[in-house]
């Protein structure tokens, strides 16, 4: 179980996280939502080492991580960004074998090869695995970073908008195959997400940030309520139960005059675990 | 795709790279010893093999004073510009990152300028040399302090570069206006690049301050492959990437600083290798690093073998040779570029 305990992020004089306090539980996906700017990418930049907040710590099991060796973290946990610009060329086969890298020093041994030819069989990477990763397409390339962090084989796996650039195959295959990982591979995983349908038909457990805060937490159908989106995106929604699974369907912005509204969490109940609105309960 | 397949076409793509190594060392050692047998001079070509060997008064003297240390001199810049080159390129990001993109010319530049002018009776090959080396490890030391107080990314340090660069050019322009003809034309001749000065000592000397640090950055190729990634990418999978740019940049400056201040500034050899080495082996810095340091050492040795033999008994300079190489390859990148830089 890895958790976060009173993380606050600071850059230049905005508080862009204040007092987070998370759990990330193995075999369970859980999505970050919340609108532009609430510092979801920064959570997952923060837990995966890449800067340092001014505040917190976090552990894995027992043991606290906040000062362990950068190389050691990336055997633990993977991160995979929005995308990965790459000025000079590589194949497929070398920005999977990447991954490995927290276990090379200078030449990758046979058992690294070895595993990067199963993650790309596992990815049905194979037929581009001597391509050249910037003639992909937006998809492909999002799949060999997966593919990467999959390498990687951490008990962690956080990814900032998996499915931002892909269209709707790719989506549901990435969101497919992760899901599989998770429950086969026992591996938590972490996503910050903007799709409120895609999030709450994958996700385990969700939790909402609004201005560098938590603003709620629980199963999706506890947290993507009418009344929370209206809170924290500003936009009047209505939501379908389809057979357990979510629908919403974003209405107009909601108003300026109410806007005293938004963000503010309901009393007593923004940290509370479970938090649910009764009209869609099923 | 069977996946034993993948696993020996990745196999077969490393053999090839090893295989490009081999090749360029071969012609290498063929140029080299086409270079030692060979000048202007009227020893014959039968008479300089024998020289090699055996002492034979002014034959000998021709090869083992004359050509054999200006043939492992120009092995030697090749070489280090060529891996300043890649390392710049690859810390910073940037495909038209060079050795000298961080200022370190132009420093080295106003060292020896500032050495020919108010060297006075301490004036030798060696004070020239010493102050070049001094201003171009400044340039760069300042630009890593700049990045340490604001932050370390390439786009600083670039940026801090260019400044530091037309600090020193204008240094050196002013000091050129108030010094005399002949001290401009020493200037000039300086900025041409030479190897016609070099003997046994520099060579020594710059042997040592250049195959120190390549160890390290051969030893760093692996996260050096990460680097090129982005830095997010590189920081989670592990790698202290403020640490490796400034280490870095440390290094390839100082192989810099060494190649050049005994013999001038030597152009283009720096940004063009590490591109035509990419272009043969790809981006991983295991195989560029040596690639590009056999293409760098050709080239500077096919320059200035072709500089001594043109025009002779007239020598063009090293400089001049290899910018004529150099820029219309360069052209020839930029509008081959059809995808990204490549």
């Amino acid at each position: 179980m890895l958790k976060v305990h009173g993380l606050k992020f600071k850059y230049k004089d905005r508080d862009i996280l204040k007092k987070i306090e998370i759990q990330i539980n193995k075999g369970e996906i859980l999505s970050i939502l919340g609108p532009n700017g609430t510092g979801k990418t920064t959570l997952l930049k923060c837990i995966a080492g890449i800067i340092k907040p001014q505040k917190g710590s976090f552990s894995i099991g027992s043991k606290n991580m906040s000062h362990i060796k950068r190389n050691s973290l990336a055997k633990q946990i993977s991160y995979v960004p929005q995308s990965s610009p790459s000025k000079f060329p590589i194949t497929v086969f070398e920005a999977v074998l990447m991954g490995r890298s927290p276990y090379i020093m200078w030449r990758p041994s046979e058992k690294d090869l070895k595993i990067v030819v199963n993650v790309l069989k596992f990815l049905k990477l194979e037929e581009f695995a001597s391509k050249n990763f910037d003639q992909l397409s937006g998809g492909e390339k999002q799949k060999v970073l997966i593919a990467r962090a999959v390498a990687q084989d951490t008990e962690y796996l956080l990814m900032d908008e998996p499915t931002s650039n892909l269209d709707l195959k790719h989506q549901m295959e990435i969101m497919e195959v992760i899901s599989n990982m998770v429950k086969t591979k026992n591996v938590g995983a972490v996503f910050a997400m903007h799709d409120l349908n895609l999030a709450s038909r994958f996700s385990d457990r969700i939790i909402m940030l609004s201005r560098g805060e938590v603003f709620c937490t629980g199963r999706p159908e506890e947290v993507i309520t009418i009344e929370n989106i209206k809170r924290v995106y500003g936009v009047n929604a209505t939501i379908k139960n389809n057979n357990g699974i979510l629908y919403v369907f974003p209405d107009k912005p909601v108003n300026n005059k109410n806007s005293n509204l938004i963000n503010k969490p309901p009393n007593n109940q923004a940290h509370s675990e479970v938090f649910y609105d009764s009209k869609i309960k099923r | 795709m069977h996946t034993e397949k993948i696993y020996t076409e990745y196999k077969k793509f490393n053999a090839k790279k090893v295989f490009y190594i081999l090749i360029f060392t071969i012609i290498l050692g063929i140029i080299a010893l086409g270079a030692l047998l060979h000048g202007p001079s009227s020893i014959g070509f039968k008479n300089s093999f024998t020289a090699l060997f055996k002492e034979t008064g002014i034959a000998s003297a021709i090869v083992w004073e004359l050509r054999l240390p200006r043939i492992i001199m120009a092995i030697l810049t090749g070489c280090g510009l060529s891996i300043a080159g890649t390392v710049f390129q690859a810390i910073l990001k940037n495909p038209l990152a060079s050795p000298y993109t961080l200022g370190i010319a132009s420093g080295a530049g106003f060292g020896a300028v500032l050495a020919i002018i108010f060297g006075g009776s301490l004036y030798s090959e060696y004070l020239i040399a010493g102050s070049a080396f001094f201003f171009a490890m400044l340039s760069s030391l300042i630009i890593l302090s700049i990045a340490r107080l604001k932050d370390p990314s390439p786009e600083t340090m670039i940026l801090a570069g260019i400044a530091i660069m037309f600090l020193f050019s204008s240094l050196s322009s002013f000091f050129q206006y108030i010094g005399t003809m002949e001290q401009v034309q020493e200037i000039v001749f300086w900025f041409f690049g030479s190897l016609s000065k070099t003997g046994w000592k520099e060579i020594s000397i710059v042997s040592v301050m250049i195959f120190v640090p390549i160890p390290f950055l051969i030893k760093s190729s692996w996260k050096l492959n990460l680097l090129a990634t982005g830095d997010e990418s590189a920081k989670a999978l592990g790698v202290n990437t403020t640490k490796l740019r400034m280490q870095g940049m440390i290094f390839a400056s100082l192989i810099t600083s060494a190649c050049i201040c005994f013999t001038g500034v030597i152009g283009f050899v720096g940004l063009v290798s590490p591109h035509i080495g990419r272009m043969l082996v790809g981006s991983d810095h295991r195989f560029l690093i040596p690639t590009s340091a056999l293409i760098g050492t050709i080239l500077v040795l096919v320059a200035d073998t072709f500089g001594r033999i043109l025009w002779a008994p007239q020598v063009i300079p090293i400089g001049i040779v290899t910018s004529f190489i150099g820029v219309p390859f360069f052209f020839y990148l930029l509008i081959r570029r059809t995808r990204g830089y490549w």
